[in-house]
């Protein structure tokens, strides 16, 4: 025993002279959601290490449609929703960075009386759970506040505390707000491997050993990688939902549309620019970060747009993107502590419903790191799940 | 049956590389399409050469210009297939339907979208002028001379009022002579190559001395210095203003000098014409010497990418004539590749093209270094226009490295930097430039933007009317069959 002592002691030792980083809590992932996590963490007095492996922002969190949505959500994930939508209402004392963000409102809308009685149905689910954010609007409603919207709209469902945000500005915001806190981040480096040694985590990278205490595991469509080190296996998909972006236009749009049967996210931002994304999905390989547009996939997205829109025809389109993303086969995210490994959590999959639930998931990890528990009930996203 | 839109090699651009490389493959019996962005064959430096109205004047542009006519016949003339006004928004290939075997290209012509297949991809989509940021380069009046000379080539339109021209290179002291040529009065030429630097520049010298542009250059200068006042060594270049371009003030001799002026044509030389190398994924390299980006291709065109190649001054500034037997030399590899002749003929066949390839080329390092743009002209400071799309300042480039924004993606997501129509064309090398400077690090460290499709504009409601995905599917598997 005491032969062994001195070994661990003697490995302690070199490893202070191979010059190996420590902290308290490592997080894996410089998006939003690991940005949050990092920020709460240190404002709690938590020292906290960040790795990125490209730059904060580079994915899913930089260049996302930037929807601050509570409107027709999983019912799982509608508490974790309304938390976090009242952090956004305070956003500039949370970040001190307004992030871009104002309330217009989004709504989906209905095309027919296909979409109208999926929509009613929604509704009428939420009201009898006692929630109250989202509401009917009649057609002749819909055509007053959206004038440019096709006459034959058949009405929609709208949350009118909802809104959008700059979603790289908002990663950025968090960012610097965790560093202000004595947050450490690293950016571009890679984990390689990861092991559980003496109660500790050891972090193997392109740039060296970190080592910690706590390990959290925010790495997006890379996440399901660092779960499987663990025998953690989760049906993660790395998704590229496209998104286009029109040069300026005359001031048209207030609210945030979104489609109901057909995918579309539509939105006017203040300089102008209409951004059009929904869900229409780019060829990605993950390991080289490269993402390749599908065409014929956004063709249709344009068709949408053309027939609700119709001025929108002579858009003019300045650029497509995808970013990559973690999509969940279930449509909801996992969060919360490992099924099998102490001081370990997850927090990933959020693809194309992460952005508004960032703030609310950094103090979620924050609760549970610090305190081992959380008063939202985020039983429905635990890892187990898929095992 | 449509079988128009499947073909053994699809070019892009139809200057001299992308003329010479169809010509080329045609002699194989390979069939092949050019896209050419232009209404006109010829590129920019045959710019409207077989419909140009100066025909009449050929002693305008001289010889060389008109000597590309030879070469725009013999395109016109072979069976490559050539669609005209083709702006060419996206080139794909792991959603193209046959990832193995295909791209699907995306092009439109007169508002309308069209998509076509193609085994192999030349990119010969040439060089545009390097972006010249001094204060007031936005202002009406102030224009690249590069588009001032394509007026001039195929309209014949040449400024009227007081010209006055600024930079350095080869093709600013090109178009003055032309310029004197027609008869148009220049105020004043400012040449901006920074003075000294001719003495560290001997080992090339010998090189250049036998270069096919020496005696021509020195006969072109000559004759400009003795017809224009050229002030040299100046710093501090100025265009003023309030609606439209009213001076041009600069120091030099130690004293601050002013020329009233109602035109100013800036030039500092050209750069490749990457965007769609870059869509597509080709890797790019910083040229020190250049200070620019460059797709990396090898000796035979061939890039990172399986059956994507280049030619011409996109692969690397050389000029019209190393374009041409560049463009043949990657053709003929294409050909290889393609089954139409073996190896050792392929080296066979290729050995005249070396030859002009070099002679072409030779002395390049010379004019390269000594035409490097001076630092003062590419790294701007204060309120002087970057992106001139997104009216970004240099001063808000640098204040947003300072807070954090380390490379040139960033900057487009926190300031919009490069996000306009032009794709960044004319404020990717400044951007990178600039945060290589803030920073202290060195451009290759910075990077570049990254570049998405389309690479040329189009409407919404043209991307709307795409041909459909099965049509497309059907288009594939009809060229699998062997013909």
């Amino acid at each position: 025993m005491s032969q062994l002592v001195q070994s661990l002691d003697l490995k302690n030792r070199c490893d202070v002279m191979r010059n190996i980083v420590t902290s308290d809590v490592i997080v894996i992932g410089g998006g939003l959601h690991g940005s949050s996590t990092a920020m709460n963490l240190a404002k709690a007095g938590a020292e906290v290490l960040l790795l990125e492996k490209n730059y904060v922002g580079r994915h899913a969190s930089g260049v996302n449609a930037g929807g601050v949505r509570t409107l027709t959500r999983h019912m799982a994930e509608v508490p974790l929703s309304l938390a976090s939508q009242q952090i956004w209402a305070n956003i500039q004392d949370h970040v001190d960075d307004d992030c871009g963000f104002e309330i217009c409102g989004q709504m989906r809308v209905a095309e027919h009386e296909a979409d109208v009685k999926t929509l009613r149905d929604r509704l009428a689910l939420m009201q009898s759970k006692g929630y109250t954010h989202e509401e009917w609007v009649e057609p002749a409603d819909v055509c007053k506040m959206i004038p440019s919207i096709v006459p034959t709209i058949k009405g929609g469902l709208i949350a009118r505390h909802d809104g959008a945000a700059d979603p790289y500005r908002t990663t950025l915001a968090f960012r610097r707000k965790a560093q202000q806190y004595g947050a450490d981040f690293r950016e571009g480096v890679t984990v390689h491997q990861v092991a559980k040694r003496n109660q500790s985590w050891w972090v193997d990278t392109d740039a060296g050993q970190f080592q910690s205490r706590v390990l959290v595991n925010c790495a997006g469509a890379w996440a399901d990688k660092i779960a499987a080190q663990f025998g953690e296996f989760v049906p993660l998909k790395a998704v590229g939902p496209m998104m286009l972006v029109t040069t300026r236009m005359p001031h048209f749009l207030e609210t945030v549309v979104l489609g109901t049967s057909r995918p579309l996210s539509f939105k006017q931002r203040a300089n102008g620019t209409v951004l059009i994304g929904g869900g229409h999905l780019a060829w990605v390989d993950r390991n080289r970060d490269v993402t390749e547009l599908d065409f014929h996939a956004l063709s249709k997205g344009a068709k949408t747009v053309c027939e609700l829109f119709p001025h929108m025809r002579n858009a003019v389109i300045s650029r497509g993107w995808a970013g990559i993303e973690a999509s969940m086969p279930d449509g909801i995210p996992v969060i919360g502590p490992s099924g099998v490994e102490e001081n370990l959590f997850h927090a990933f999959g959020f693809s194309t419903h992460g952005f508004q639930l960032g703030p609310v998931v950094g103090q979620i990890m924050k609760d549970l790191i610090l305190s081992g528990t959380t008063d939202l009930p985020i039983e429905p996203f635990h890892i187990s799940r898929f095992s | 049956m449509n079988t128009g839109t499947n073909y053994d090699v699809a070019i892009i651009g139809a200057g001299p590389a992308g003329m010479a490389a169809a010509i080329s493959l045609t002699k194989f019996g390979i069939n092949v399409v050019v896209l050419d962005e232009n209404v006109s064959a010829g590129g920019q430096i045959y710019r409207g050469v077989t419909t140009s109205p100066l025909s009449a004047k050929p002693q305008i542009l001289g010889d060389d210009y008109w000597s590309g006519q030879k070469l725009v016949k013999e395109f016109l003339e072979s069976s490559a297939e050539r669609i005209a006004g083709a702006s060419v928004w996206a080139v794909s290939q792991h959603t193209s339907g046959s990832e193995q075997s295909h791209f699907e290209i995306g092009y439109s012509v007169n508002a309308q979208s069209n998509i076509m297949h193609a085994r192999h991809v030349l990119l010969a989509t040439g060089a545009h002028e390097r972006p010249f940021p001094i204060p007031g380069w936005t202002l009406p009046g102030v224009m690249t001379a590069g588009a001032a000379q394509s007026l001039l080539k195929s309209t014949a339109i040449v400024p009227s009022g007081r010209l006055v021209l600024a930079g350095c290179g080869p093709l600013l002291y090109l178009i003055a002579w032309q310029y004197l040529n027609a008869g148009v009065k220049i105020e004043a030429f400012l040449d901006t190559t920074p003075k000294g630097r001719i003495p560290n520049l001997w080992p090339y010298a010998f090189d250049f001395m036998r270069s096919p542009y020496f005696l021509k250059g020195l006969k072109l200068v000559r004759e400009v210095k003795a017809n224009v006042n050229v002030i040299k060594s100046l710093s501090g270049l100025v265009a003023n203003g309030q609606e439209k371009l009213e001076s041009v003030t600069f120091k030099s001799a130690s004293k601050n000098q002013s020329i009233e002026a109602d035109h100013l044509l800036l030039h500092q030389g050209v750069i490749p014409n990457i965007n769609l190398a870059q869509a597509i994924g080709v890797t790019l390299e910083w040229n020190d010497i250049l200070k620019c980006w460059v797709p990396m291709s090898d000796a035979w065109g061939n890039t990172n990418i399986e059956r994507i190649h280049m030619a011409g001054d996109a692969a690397g500034i050389a000029g019209a004539w190393a374009a041409e037997s560049r463009g043949q030399l990657v053709a003929t590899d294409i050909a290889y590749q393609l089954g139409k002749l073996s190896l050792a003929q392929r080296d066979i066949s290729v050995t005249e093209h070396r030859k002009v390839y070099a002679r072409a080329t030779r002395g390049r390092e010379f004019f390269d270094r000594l035409f490097q743009p001076a630092q003062a002209f590419r790294r701007p400071t204060g309120d002087t226009v970057v992106c001139r799309c997104e009216e970004i300042t240099a001063q808000q480039v640098r204040e947003t490295v300072k807070i954090g924004c380390t490379g040139p993606n960033q900057m487009k997501s926190f300031l919009r930097c490069g996000m306009g129509l032009c794709q960044g064309r004319f404020c990717a090398v400044t951007v990178t430039e600039l945060i290589a400077d803030e920073r202290g690090v060195s451009e290759s460290e910075v990077g570049h933007y990254r570049l998405r499709f389309p690479t040329k504009p189009l409407t919404l409601g043209e991307l709307a009317t795409l041909p459909q995905t099965d049509e497309s599917i059907s288009a594939v598997v009809r060229l699998k069959k062997p013909v």
